[in-house]
This record gives structure tokens, sequence and C-alpha cells, in this order.
């Protein structure tokens, strides 16, 4: 069968429908990813090139490739020091992917995704490419939202770091395809760059407090404030406090109300918001194996 | 006052006009000119124009320059004017147009981008409602492009 995509390298290539296909797809996968197994992917190799440390993207798309049955090689960090010493990127892949049926890439350099892309044989997903793109988590917040919410009335605060966040940047894009409201809250020197701004046009309001609209919106996705974004420790901790999610908070938003973060999470969400059904995180992060069977299964050719 | 007292009049070559004042060297730079080239360049700055006020002028004796390396200099302005010259006539005129992309003049902005790495990739941008934005990393340089433009040797170690 074709597949919709040869590659997955960044969420813009994707349309709504190729989204959407990937959404219900994954869908059908959601059982044999409960801890069950197929063999749809038997005889496929995956290898996972992890130029940086990302256990669990690493271990996510490890999981969803063996439970299709396939099998997986890693050449981790270490590894990658060692053996390719002055290698270029171009030529680890040219090698790797006359062993391999896909590479799942992560690397450091933004574009290198792209840039593998062009010189192998197989397949390239990007697992996350420096501070550019990361398609897979984008598709499992998407599809965290379709399964857990509405995805056809998305109204989302988006909370903390918006302009480092690489997430955020990338959501932000997908939800553009699915006409969201959407709210801004942030520290102001962690405020999102101009040039997504300007892509979300009028579904955009920036609001200074999370209390302010928190009976208005029905997900709330938070990101990390890293300490090094501070120029001293105090001003880290006054902001980052201001921004943390509670329990009390949560009272007045809606029932359906769903909390989601990449993780890992530091202080950004009360441990108490876990035992509510507010919390989602852990579900999103497990809603990764699904979704990545689907576009494991897709870029092989057996969507 | 008269530009012919500037720079005369050439017998065959390329003439390039209306370049927004100041920005003749990186017309230069983007053409490749350097210690290396053995034709006769001759340019001049901010000579009045009846067109454009000031404008830079540039020419380029027995060397018919091809259009897709001129097109290149519309990423400065988009008001240049090429003359190509033969026998001293103008025996084409044409407006720079900026093609859909721009392969190894341009270096990428972002430190980060993998194009500014030994990789063996030119460095890339497709055109997008005018500006530039890097076929790897998605950067987009939406002002002082010259300030971008790669030094001659630069490119030709990128370029493989």
């Amino acid at each position: 069968m074709m597949s919709r995509f040869r590659h997955l390298i960044s969420i813009e290539e994707l349309s709504k429908g190729d989204v959407e296909y990937i959404l219900s797809k994954a869908d059908e996968f959601e059982d044999i990813a409960k801890k069950s197994f197929s063999d749809i992917l038997k005889g496929k190799l995956l290898g996972n090139l992890f130029f940086e440390p990302s256990t669990r993207t690493r271990m996510s798309f490890e999981t969803a490739m063996k439970r299709l049955g396939g099998e997986v090689i890693n050449l981790n960090t270490a590894e990658i020091s060692s053996i390719a010493k002055g290698e270029t990127l171009a030529d680890t892949i040219r090698v790797v992917s006359g062993y391999v049926d896909t590479i799942v890439i992560r690397h450091p350099k933004e574009g290198s995704a792209k840039l593998a892309a062009e010189f192998s044989e197989v397949p390239v997903i990007n697992g996350g490419d420096g501070a550019g793109q990361h398609p897979t988590q984008t598709l499992l917040d998407l599809y965290t939202i379709w399964k857990e919410g509405d995805i056809n009335d998305i109204r989302i605060a988006l909370v903390g770091d918006l302009k480092y966040s690489r997430t955020v940047h990338s959501l932000i894009k997908a939800l553009s395809l699915f006409n969201a409201e959407i709210y801004l809250v942030s520290p102001e020197a962690l405020r999102l760059p101009i040039q997504f701004r300007e892509e979300l046009g009028n579904n955009v309001v920036e609001v200074d407090s999370l209390e302010d609209i928190i009976g208005e919106i029905n997900v709330i996705y938070v990101t990390r404030i890293q300490k090094e974004r501070f120029p001293d420790l105090d001003e880290y901790h006054r902001v980052a406090g201001s921004y943390r999610i509670t329990r009390k908070m949560l009272e007045n938003g809606e029932e359906n109300l769903i909390v989601m973060h990449p993780l890992p999470r530091v202080d950004e969400i009360s441990p108490e918001v876990d035992a509510t059904a507010h919390a989602m995180y852990f579900k999103q992060a497990f809603y990764g194996v699904p979704v990545r069977m689907a576009i494991l299964s897709e870029v092989m050719g057996y969507g | 006052m008269d530009k012919g007292l500037l720079i005369q009049k050439i017998k065959d070559g390329t003439v390039i006009d209306h370049i927004p004042p100041g920005k003749a060297l990186f017309v230069l730079k983007i053409l490749g000119i350097d210690e290396n080239t053995r034709e006769i360049v001759s340019f001049a700055m901010n000579v009045p124009s009846s067109k454009i006020g000031i404008k830079d002028i540039v020419k380029v004796e027995n060397r018919v320059i091809g259009e897709e390396e001129l097109n290149k200099i519309a990423l400065i302005g988009r008001d240049v004017t090429i003359n190509i010259v033969q026998n001293y006539d103008v025996v084409k005129k044409f407006k720079v147009k900026l093609p859909s992309e721009v392969i190894g003049v341009v270096k990428c902005p972002n430190p980060s981008c993998i194009s500014n790495t030994s990789e063996p990739v030119s460095y890339r941008f497709v055109v997008v409602d005018g500006r530039l934005k890097c076929h790897y990393c998605g950067k987009i340089i939406s002002k002082d492009v010259e300030k971008w433009i790669v030094k001659e040797d630069v490119k030709r170690e990128k370029i493989k």
C-alpha cells in the first residue's frame, strides 16, 4: 500500500487529512499498544539514532516497533561519539540506511532530520532536531486532545515558556489546522515569538493569569520554565511559582478540563493534581506509543 | 551630472543598473567577483538616477553573466536592471527576478542550523512571500539579507 508520506520531518508537511488519518490509525492500534502484540512489521528493522539522550522518545519508539512485531537497533550517544569521530551525519545516514528499514533520528542541530532524509535510502522520522521540530510529540499531543477532549472545539491555554518551547511552537502550527481558540499565559520574558503570533491571526489572546480564563478553556498545556532562562534564582522561583497549576485553581475550571504536559515536569504541576480527572499527562505519554505505531506502519507502507 | 563621466560605455559585457545605493559591493560578492577575477570590472556608487534618486552601477566587460546568476542580485534590490551589451548596443534588457530557490549564496543566520556544519550540502533557501526561508531549519531572513551573503571561498568549499 502507498504511504501518505515517506518521511516525517515536520508537522507543517502534513495536511489536516494526514493528521486525522494518523489519529484514527493510532486509535486502531491502541489495543495493541496496551500490552499486546501484532506482526504487521515482522521482519522489519528500525534504527534509533539518538545523537543526544531522550529516554522517553527512544523507549516509546522502541515499544511501538516491538509491539508491531519489528526489531530495533539503537545507536546511542556513547557509541556515536566513539565510532563516528569526525564523520558527517550524511555519511552515518548513508551507512545506517543500508542496515535498517526506517530511521528515527534525534539530533541537536536544527534541520538535521531534513538533511538525513536527503541522504537516506529508507524513511526518516524526526525524533526532535534541537530547537526545531518534534512532529511525533505534536501528533501525540493532538491525539490526546482528540481522545480526551473535543478536537472541533479546542479552547486551549498554553502556559509557561512559550518563547523557547519547541513543543509549543509545533503544537501551535498544528492547532491552526483545527481552528482552535488559543490563550497564551507566560512571563514577560518568555512570550511567544512574533512569527508564531502572526501565524495564529485572530484566534489568539494573551492573558496575564490563568485564573482569569480558567472557566473559558477545556485544555491547559503546561511547559517547563527553565532556570537557565533567568538572570537570578530568586526571579526564577518567583516566576515559576506564579505559573504553577494547583488543585485549587482547577476547581474553577470545566468538569472536562484536561491538563497536559510533555514531561518531564518539575514544579509546574502540583502532585495533588495527579489524582484528579483533569490530569492527562501520564496518559498523554502512553499515547506516544499508539501514535508512533501509526507513524511507523505508515512510513513502512503497512498503513 | 552625466553618468558617462563616471564610467565609460562598454563594448561587450554586462551592465547591472539601478542597484540600491551603497550595495554595489554586495553585487560583486554575489557574482563572485574578487581578486581572482580577470575581466575589467568598473563600478560607481551613489550616482544620481532619474528613476530611483541615487543608485549604484556595476559593469563587467567581455563577460555575459547567466540570467540565473544575475537573478540572485534580486536579493539586494528588486529594481535592479540588467543590460547585456554587444558592440556598444544593448541586445537584452531585463529586470532581475528573485528565483524560487536560492542555493549557495546566503548563509543561514541560525548558528544551530545543520547547514552551518561540515555536512556536504549547500546553503539552501526557499523564497516564501519574498522572504528567504532556510530549507533545513526553517529560519526566515526578513531583513539585511546582504549581511548573510557568503564569501566566494566559503561558497566553493560548501558546494561539492
